[in-house]
């Protein structure tokens, strides 16, 4: 992994995540290792995004590296005009890794064919946003104990949710059972369908919750956006079905873990919050372990 | 119908390569794959011809000319059954069928807007991951671009 670009969860073997994930434990029984004195870490954000922001930074800080970037395209060059290969050419001179987001597809991976420096993608339109994956499936793996043979809801919009998808390609490896809960519209696409077909991995598909959430080891709930509703009326009568309330977690496993990669508005209830099943700020926390072990590995540093 | 009246149509070449086979709405595109207009070989082709398997179908003769492998397949988008006469002396000499590439550059336009290769000055470059149908896998965006939706540029 040293000196490559993490752009897609494809890039990554089943051998690399786990390799990622073991340096993220050791991240976390040791956050502070200055190990990055001395490199300079661009964050380029061409579209604002604070959390994810926040995240890298922290991570970067914890490693005791500098940071420079600009946190949307309004308060730097690309706001005159300038290509985005221009931007990435220049600031790889100042920099010894890119972590950039952006609102074109695609643009990360090109920005890693320009770029003399390895760049991290840190969400690239609907297409990836890798390092999620990667702390999700570390706080999958340090709740359950194991990756392999898990029992995985995920609840909302499935169709355009990339850490969904993601999460799925990255899971196929560890014979998960999916079961997916959305709108009819919202459902995921076939290409993923055929994916799991392909892979013999089971999977069922609900339009609300059921009973069956009794046998979930995780609950991985996204939001139902408004905008992707043409018909106001539509979002209305759907809005409430997707929403994890508290007591339906009654009869469920001791075992099981919600997620949520964040921000939340209304599809989870507050009172969910302290049920010891809610583990979506923990979530959160774990972002900056997987983010210092993914900047870690690729600038080859030893800890 | 003969192969002498067949020769007639579209005349014959001392050297070079006979495209056959390739459906006539696909003439332009395959002249623009192949870059013919930007050359100076002599070139002759003859379109709307009458074919027994396709309807209306085209030919091009290209003097001079062989083609690589990897070059000649880019057509296999607009034309995938053209057949390939290489010809030494008025003489074929060697035939070969298209055969559809594992990559193409350049040629695809990516099916998605918000894809980097439609936004910046970027050439677009695809992986085919179902030959039957035609997928193509945009190498930047990752999504796949098939067989209906396919644009030469
Ligand atoms: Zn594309």
């Amino acid at each position: 992994m040293k000196n490559k670009s993490l752009i897609s969860i494809n890039d990554y073997s089943k051998e690399d995540y786990l390799k990622i994930l073991d340096l993220a434990a050791k991240f976390e029984a040791n956050p502070v290792q200055k190990i990055l004195d001395g490199k300079v870490v661009a964050t380029l954000f061409f579209e604002p995004s604070t959390r994810t922001r926040l995240s890298f930074e922290s991570a970067i800080s914890k490693l005791g590296g500098k940071i420079i970037g600009f946190t949307d395209a309004a308060s730097s060059s690309v706001k005159k005009g300038e290509s985005l290969k221009d931007t990435i050419m220049t600031v790889a001179n100042y920099s010894d890794l890119i972590v950039m987001r952006h609102p074109v597809e695609g643009s990360a991976r090109y920005a890693s064919e320009v770029s003399k420096v390895p760049v991290v993608n840190a969400g690239d339109g609907a297409n990836q946003h890798p390092t999620q994956t990667l702390l999700d499936l570390y706080s999958i793996l340090k709740t359950q104990g194991t990756l392999e043979n898990l029992n995985i809801f995920m609840v909302g919009d499935l169709k355009y949710g990339r850490t969904v998808h993601s999460l799925l390609i990255a899971m196929s490896h560890f014979n998960p059972t999916f079961n997916f809960i959305s709108p009819e519209f919202l459902k995921i696409p076939d290409e993923y369908k055929l994916f799991l077909n392909e892979k013999g991995i089971k999977y069922y598909e609900h339009s609300d919750f059921t009973e069956y959430i009794d046998e979930a080891d995780i609950v991985y709930m996204t939001r139902v956006q408004k905008e992707r509703f043409s018909d106001p009326i539509e979002y209305e009568k759907v809005k409430n079905v997707y929403i994890l309330r508290n007591n339906m977690l009654e009869n469920t496993k001791d075992n099981l873990r919600i997620l949520h990669p964040l921000p939340r508005v209304t599809e989870i209830n507050e009172d969910v919050d302290s049920n010891p099943k809610a583990y979506y700020f923990q979530q959160a926390e774990n972002g900056v372990y997987a983010r210092q072990a993914i900047i870690a590995s690729i600038l080859g540093l030893d800890i | 119908m003969t192969k002498e009246t067949k020769e007639l149509r579209v005349s014959a070449i001392k050297n070079g390569t006979a495209i056959d086979h390739i459906p006539a709405d696909s003439l332009f595109n395959v002249i623009n794959i192949l870059g013919l207009d930007k050359i100076d070989n002599t070139i002759t082709f003859g379109t709307n011809l009458d074919s027994q398997t396709q309807g209306k179908k085209a030919i091009i003769k290209i003097s001079e000319r062989y083609f690589e492998d990897a070059e000649i397949n880019k057509i296999s988008l607009v034309a995938p059954n053209a057949k390939l006469n290489i010809i030494k002396d008025y003489e074929v000499v060697d035939k070969k069928v298209i055969e559809i590439p594992d990559t193409f550059d350049k040629i695809v336009k990516c099916v998605n807007p918000k894809c980097v290769t439609n936004v910046e000055a970027v050439s677009t470059k695809f992986t085919v991951v179902d030959k039957n149908e035609l997928k193509l896998k945009c190498y930047y965006c990752e999504k796949i671009t098939s067989k209906g939706n396919i644009e030469v540029v």
